[in-house]
């Protein structure tokens, strides 16, 4: 009987957190620029109109780049503080790691004003690289978070009869360690790369004559006769994100499985 | 051959000593470490030490002073400000976390362990799309032509559109409960995940009910994930812009607003910086008193 009522609960629940979801491509297929009911009619134009933009274009390109260098770089340092925590004790492991994680609870306002001050004081140009440089911070501790279950999963026996077979250290690490952890460096670089992607108020603040996606989204909400495309434009994005997020999945189970671990659920 | 047993031995032995390994520890983690050094510590100081600072047009005046504090505390409107982010951020972080727990149980406690992982992709899927588009689809259901209103009316419910639920506080609250849904029930569910269930079992065989069992058994053994939950949540939100910025109206905004306006309009950054300082100082010591009140909450009750 309460079981029953908690499956209601949940049911109406998934609906709260799907409601502007479902929105999304019914006004992008609406044959009006009134984003509001009833419906006028259907329509593909919004997205037609999406190639011939070509200032959209350019942010999606800006946002891809800054998103694939964030995600090497954060999955980089991410692997060497996961295994660092993993492997070794050190004096003051807790203090460093906390504090690398640190940006996971601080408002991103403040992590945004403190770098642009800096970099503002240090006399650096507002760039893409600024971008970077703020969304490596901030996507380093999810890194840390996905890749310190790859880390911790792995058996230390394996590493060890590597090396009783001969192998060097940096051998075990590329031919026994990196595969075994491979899945989970790959949700992590998923995960950094979602993450750059949709991130507003750091681009915001940091950007420098080429806006991001958000940033340029952001401008664009103020014309009511653009939005249309922006819900085609973001109809598109999430069916990519579902897909990436999919594929994260797929992988991080796999690797769960490859390292014989049960598995403990969520990217967090 | 024995002299090779020797050797490994003698090699993991030193692998295994206590220096080493330290030493080894903090050559890994220190580029990690030296990044957030560098971008994340100093440009913290700096805020700091441009809150202390006065800015005539475009010069930094370098000289020690108080006046940005006395000012920024003087000033109904950025006193009113830091208030009204903290009592939005509380409001939504009691209707997140309340609205989350039952979630977090129905999927920990009746939901098949197989299928366990579905639902958690389920809840978070919304969470990965576009905030910015998340937001503004908030401003389209609430609006006065929105999906709430044109249903009521078209249901008969109501005559007038309702306006109490956008460009209000109350537009805020909603949104950034449902943006940061999925921060409160992850936490939650992993701590329900690592209950015992015997513990269970053996309230219910000392003739505990259902109900009591979950108050007394469930509920306290949870509360480690409900205030990563609140914390997770509040944090963030004190901090807000774009939410309070989209569907806030006038009366709904925040103090991130302000540090913007601040830094970016008025270009008086030592006046943003102070804000800033005071906002983290505010959410710090908010976090803090929490965590300690709950620190002697759970020894009270053991």
């Amino acid at each position: 009987m309460k079981g029953r009522g908690l499956y209601v609960y949940a049911l109406a629940y998934l609906i709260f957190l799907y409601a502007p979801i479902v929105l999304l491509p019914i006004f992008a297929f609406n044959d009006s620029t009134v984003i509001a009911f009833p419906l006028s009619g259907f329509t593909t134009q919004w997205f037609a109109e999406i190639p011939e933009t070509p200032a959209l274009i350019d942010s999606v390109q800006t946002s891809l780049v800054i998103a694939a260098t964030t995600a090497i770089l954060s999955t980089g340092l991410g692997i060497c503080a996961a295994r660092a925590g993993a492997k070794y004790d050190f004096p003051g492991k807790r203090p460093v790691l906390g504090f690398i994680m640190l940006p996971l609870v601080l408002p991103e306002i403040i992590v945004a004003v403190s770098l642009l001050v800096v970099l503002l004081g240090l006399g650096l140009s507002l760039s893409s690289w600024t971008v970077i440089l703020g969304h490596t911070l901030i996507c380093t501790p999810f890194c840390i978070a996905i890749l310190n279950s790859a880390f911790g999963n792995l058996d230390p026996s394996l590493e060890e009869a590597s090396f009783d077979l001969g192998e060097t250290r940096f051998t075990t690490f590329r031919l026994v360690t990196l595969p075994l952890v491979m899945p989970g460096i790959i949700s992590s670089l998923l995960i950094a790369f979602t993450i750059s992607l949709d991130e507003f108020i750091i681009a915001f603040f940091l950007t420098g004559t080429e806006p991001t996606l958000p940033v340029y989204l952001w401008g664009q909400l103020r014309f009511p006769q653009k939005i249309p495309v922006v819900m085609a434009l973001g109809t598109i994005l999430v069916a990519s994100s579902v897909l990436i997020l999919a594929v994260a999945e797929y992988f991080r189970c796999r690797g769960i499985a490859r390292t014989g671990g049960k598995d403990t659920g969520g990217f967090l | 051959m024995g002299g090779n047993e020797v050797l490994a031995e003698r090699a993991r032995n030193w692998g295994r000593f206590a220096r080493s390994d330290a030493a080894r520890g903090w050559l890994l983690v220190s580029p990690t470490a030296l990044y957030a050094l560098l971008l994340l510590a100093a440009p913290l100081a700096t805020v700091l030490a441009f809150s202390f600072w006065t800015q005539d047009f475009l010069d930094i005046d370098r000289t020690f002073t108080l006046n940005n504090y006395r000012e920024a505390l003087a000033e109904p409107l950025y006193r009113e400000l830091i208030l009204r982010s903290v009592l939005i951020a509380g409001a939504v972080t009691l209707a997140t976390v309340v609205l989350a727990y039952p979630i977090a149980y129905f999927v920990s406690f009746h939901v098949r362990p197989e299928r366990k992982s579905m639902w958690i992709f389920l809840i978070t899927i919304p969470f990965w799309t576009s905030y910015l588009i998340r937001v503004f689809l908030w401003k389209v259901i609430l609006g006065f032509n929105g999906v709430v209103n044109t249903s009521l009316q078209g249901l008969g419910l109501i005559e007038e559109p309702l306006s109490f639920i956008l460009y209000n506080p109350n537009a805020v609250v909603i949104t950034l409960a449902h943006a940061f849904a999925p921060f409160a029930i992850l936490p939650i569910f992993v701590a329900l995940e690592k209950i015992d269930r015997s513990l269970l079992e053996a309230s219910r065989d000392l003739g505990e009910s259902r109900i009591t069992t979950f108050f007394r058994v469930t509920l306290p053994l949870s509360v480690p994930g409900v205030a990563a939950a609140v914390l997770i949540v509040f944090i963030p939100t004190v901090g807000d812009y774009v939410t309070p910025r989209l569907v806030g109206g006038p009366d709904g905004l925040m103090i991130a607003n302000m540090i913007q306006t601040q830094f970016l309009r008025l270009n008086n950054a030592p006046m943003g910086a102070t804000l800033s300082v005071l906002a983290m100082v505010t959410v710090g010591v908010i976090s803090l008193v929490f965590l300690a009140l709950l620190a002697r909450w759970l020894r009270v009750k053991q």
